[in-house]
């Protein structure tokens, strides 16, 4: 009688065992890495805007203050986006007849608002507050990266739940002083010229709650 | 269970959907199909008294006592909202004068150092000439620590501090240079 199985009929069997260990494993990390891809949490996107407002310009060349514009950011959970009449503050007398500023002169006599589209995005079972964070020696830079060098603006951080609690953990070298909060540039140089440790006093941070899931979750 | 079903089981873990993510409710600046606008973010209707519009007249009403704490919260808030144009020292050099802004007049002037308080809280709150008002951006207790850091600009008489290096980019000498690399 014939035998039913060949020799190879071993490697065969050996093969597809490792092929059940390994496939998922590998279908495990590609699904781990692609959660974290910028495709899909949007970190480095530039997003499309009505104007092509430069940052880079605005904040940094003219070194006009972030709260000029996101006037709430020290008080409110949202930094607030501009109404059009804080661009005519200075665009009703420079660069008026811009053919890039149109829909800036359209807004204000017509009185529809501009249609600004977000470009850091959270779910909304997150309740980030931006006050907070400006307030207790968190700089704008740290989650908007480098502002004043951005001509467009981009989504600098990955946004993650990961990436929010290598900070929560323990924000302390991530303090700045008051005065440089807004600043607009981010260099590798910058934080470790600053001592942190008075800084955790002086904005009496206490790390242990700020893992607590109610921190961000209500 | 075996390990390889474990192990199956976890692939389902990288398909979950994100329902909460996207809730059917509207958070400021979310866009809405309720308003024909599209915006979730409601103007006030027109005649609306705010809460706290009784303290903002109260606010108003007196000076402040004047203090370092006042005076320093007063130079936070020039330099956001006044020195792009009125520049650093008071004088009206601002960066955005640089670039072609009508010319504010210096408040080292005679006229301005003779003016009452209420001469600056009234342009802050209205506006005056082609500048635009700032009544929406800086609070009634601010445009009091903004005037009192008028008066002590016009006591040092263009001898202002170095402005603080996050309302001077580029321009200032600062112990944080602008970038590892030079910006485009």
């Amino acid at each position: 009688m014939a035998q039913d199985f060949e020799p190879r009929a071993n490697t065969v069997a050996r093969l597809i065992l490792a092929g059940l260990v390994l496939m998922p494993l590998t279908f495990v990390g590609l699904g781990y890495a692609l959660e974290r891809s910028d495709y899909v949490t949007g970190q480095n996107e530039t997003v499309e805007q009505p104007i092509p407002f430069s940052h880079a310009h605005h904040s940094g060349e003219i070194g006009i203050d972030c709260r000029y514009c996101h006037t709430s950011v020290e008080v409110s959970a949202k930094a607030g986006l501009p109404p059009t009449t804080t661009c005519m503050s200075c665009h009703s007398q420079l660069w008026t007849e811009a053919e890039m500023l149109a829909p800036v002169r359209e807004s204000l006599s017509t009185g529809v608002r501009l249609k600004w589209e977000p470009v850091n995005e959270l779910p909304d079972y997150v309740y980030f507050n931006h006050s907070v964070h400006v307030t207790n020696g968190i700089a704008c830079t740290e989650c908007h990266g480098s502002v004043g060098e951005m001509r467009l603006m981009r989504q600098a951080a990955p946004l993650t739940m990961d990436w929010c609690l290598d900070c929560h953990r323990d924000p302390v070298p991530y303090l700045q002083p008051p005065e440089m909060i807004t600043y607009p540039y981010r260099t590798t140089s910058q934080m470790s010229e600053i001592d942190q440790a008075p800084l955790a006093e002086f904005y009496d941070i206490h790390p242990g709650g700020l893992t607590d899931c109610s921190t961000c979750h209500r | 269970m075996s390990v390889g079903r474990a192990l199956v089981l976890l692939l389902a873990l990288a398909a979950c959907r994100d329902d909460m993510g996207e809730q059917n409710k509207d958070v400021a600046y979310d866009p809405s199909g309720v308003w024909s606008d599209g915006a979730s973010t409601r103007p006030r209707v027109a005649g609306t008294v705010t809460r706290d519009a009784p303290l903002r007249v109260i606010a108003l009403a007196e000076p402040p006592e004047v203090t370092p704490a006042l005076l320093a919260r007063g130079r936070e808030r020039f330099e956001i909202f006044c020195a792009p144009c009125h520049g650093f020292d008071g004088t009206g050099d601002g960066r955005v004068v640089q670039r072609g802004f009508p010319r504010p007049p210096s408040y080292l002037s005679e006229r301005l150092r003779a003016a009452p308080a209420a001469h600056f809280l009234s342009i802050i709150a209205d506006g005056f000439g082609v500048m635009y008002p700032y009544g929406d951006r800086v609070e009634p207790a601010d445009r009091w620590a903004i005037v009192a850091y008028i008066r002590a600009l016009q006591l040092a008489g263009g001898d202002a501090p170095q402005p603080d290096p996050a309302r001077a980019a580029v321009p200032v000498e600062t112990p944080f240079p602008p970038a590892d690399e030079a910006p485009e």
